[in-house]
């Protein structure tokens, strides 16, 4: 009843107000979810499987209730975050300069494209061996699989971002008698900012998506790890309230990106005004 | 002394292919490579607006770009105001077909490109809003080139152009992709600056009409490889009109004639 109430003048309105459909929008998202949970629920009952293989909505809350009330969640959380935040901040920190030369200089590219595009098809998991007996156990490893996972992609889209430029662009500069520094910073850092934009959107994802395999080996603490051990306490509340932190991570580190895209130096004004 | 001198211009775009396609090659091709500015000797007076005719293809704008500095001839010189050209500079300023400006910069700041070795603030701010409304955009100074009409576009683009006060202004198709009634006004607004400022400008354009209403010299170049065909001093009284000025019309049917149309529409 309710919602049927608060449905009716969004509609009304969705025409005349650009963010009523933004809320039109998050309701139905929020309804989605909602059935997701309500099949869950009926699932959980219909089969009749033991909480042990498949637990019902509830349990999940109750059990994520006393994860969040020992703090164990957050702990694990923030070690994630933290691997994350490292190896991505190193792969784009190494990344867009490789690429800005990549894609700027034909013999660099003729150089290096070749390693990189060997070494990117190579999942960053069948780096696993390598890298624990390179950097042991702990963080080290974890981060260098996370770096190898956002860097590779990080140079190929700046690289791309930069050839991209419209070559008048280089020719105005050389016009203007634009300095090195100059053509860098006032054409193509401002050229390929929406590109990277989006590159930083699709890596962080590609990370985060990386950093739960990397914690099920080298440490004992993270997401990852919390869902391995949860799996040999044969826990599956657990692993399905690890599975939902990192869902809502995800989610929340993608809007982090989109809101970064939506600053105006990067748009260029396109619907600033 | 002109100002403009261009002697024995030859151009040739070298292909992969050195080998000889066919000897009895119409477009003559040196192996692949094709010859696009044969042996052009031109020379242009200080202050004059010069438009430059042809086919397409016919290599105009490759000139253009070799006297902007941006290619280098394969043989021959261009010299302007005695220098020979050898890299682009601020003297020369091309304005570009179209997206010639910056997308990330505002009005303001594309203007003031040119601008960036003044170091007075208020002497820069003084000049670029000088040239932001020369060409009528003040208003529009905070938008960026995209929030902006085609022909509001080509202004900022000459405004930027202008407030380096170069020697040279090289223009390539200034008027292309414009409306018919923008084009117009346009065209009328580069005849008054010019009018005004007096500086040596070269128009690439294949509208015939064009060249004969703006230019002080016109020239025809021949289709690839080119050569020039005409060289003529368009002294007839501003502003002009082809039905009051009989001798500008008879020019205006030969110069079709010269470019392969018969009959004058």
């Amino acid at each position: 009843m309710k919602q049927h109430n608060d449905g009716e003048p969004t509609m009304k309105d969705n025409p005349e107000q650009a963010p009523d459909s933004g809320n039109r929008s998050l309701r139905l998202g929020l309804l989605s979810l909602l059935v997701i949970i309500l099949l869950w629920e009926v699932l959980a009952r219909g089969t009749g499987w033991s909480v042990h293989i498949f637990p019902d909505p509830l349990t999940v809350v109750f059990s994520f209730v006393e994860l969040l009330r020992d703090g164990t969640l957050l702990r694990h959380t923030v070690a994630s975050l933290f691997r994350v935040t490292a190896g991505f901040y190193l792969a784009v920190c190494l990344g867009v300069p490789i690429g800005i030369v990549l894609g700027r200089s034909v013999n660099a590219r003729s150089l290096f494209n070749p390693i990189i595009q060997f070494l990117r098809p190579i999942s960053p998991l069948a780096w696993i061996p390598l890298a624990m007996l390179w950097f042991g156990i702990g963080d080290p490893p974890a981060i260098f699989l996370i770096f190898l996972a956002s860097f590779f992609p990080m140079v190929v889209s700046t690289t791309i971002a930069v050839q991209n430029i419209n070559p008048t662009y280089f020719q105005v500069a050389a016009n203007f008698r634009f300095s090195y520094q100059e053509t860098l910073t006032r054409l193509i850092l401002p050229a390929i900012i929406p590109d990277v934009v989006t590159a930083l959107r699709m890596t962080v994802t590609i990370a985060w998506l990386v950093v739960v395999a990397a914690e099920m080996i080298a440490v004992q603490s993270g997401l990852g790890y919390l869902i391995l051990d949860a799996r040999n306490a044969l826990r599956m509340d657990y692993v399905m309230n690890g599975m939902i932190v990192i869902g809502v991570i995800g989610l929340l580190l993608d809007n982090i990106m989109k809101r970064l895209g939506d600053v105006e130096s990067s748009k260029w004004g396109i619907q600033a005004r | 002394m002109s100002h403009i001198r261009i002697d024995n211009l030859t151009k040739v775009y070298m292909g992969r292919r050195s080998r000889p396609r066919n000897i009895h090659d119409p477009e003559e091709h040196f192996g692949d490579n094709i010859l696009v500015l044969n042996d052009i000797t031109l020379g242009f007076e200080e202050g004059e607006m010069v438009c430059i005719l042809g086919p397409s293809g016919c290599g105009k704008s490759t000139l253009l770009r070799i006297i902007a500095g941006f290619e280098p001839p394969t043989n021959g010189t261009v010299r302007v105001g005695g220098q020979v050209v050898s890299a682009p500079s601020d003297q020369s300023i091309f304005v570009f077909q179209q997206g010639g400006l910056f997308p990330w910069m505002t009005v303001y700041e594309n203007v003031g490109l040119g601008l960036r070795h003044i170091r007075d603030a208020a002497t820069k701010h003084e000049r670029i809003q000088e040239y932001v409304e020369m060409v009528e955009l003040e208003a529009f100074e905070d938008y960026y080139p995209h929030q902006l009409s085609g022909g509001m576009q080509r202004r900022v683009e000459l405004a930027r152009a202008l407030a380096v006060n170069p020697d040279l202004l090289i223009m390539d198709e200034p008027f292309s992709g414009l409306d018919f009634l923008t084009h117009m006004k346009m065209r009328e607004e580069v005849v008054n600056m010019h009018e005004f400022l007096r500086k040596t400008t070269l128009v690439v354009t294949h509208d015939i009409d064009d060249a004969l209403i703006m230019g002080d010299r016109i020239v025809v170049l021949s289709g690839r490889p080119s050569a020039v065909k005409l060289m003529h001093a368009l002294n007839f009284p501003r502003p002009r009109d082809f039905e009051k000025n009989p001798g500008l019309s008879r020019l205006r049917s030969e110069i079709f004639l010269m470019l392969g149309v018969p009959y004058a529409v």
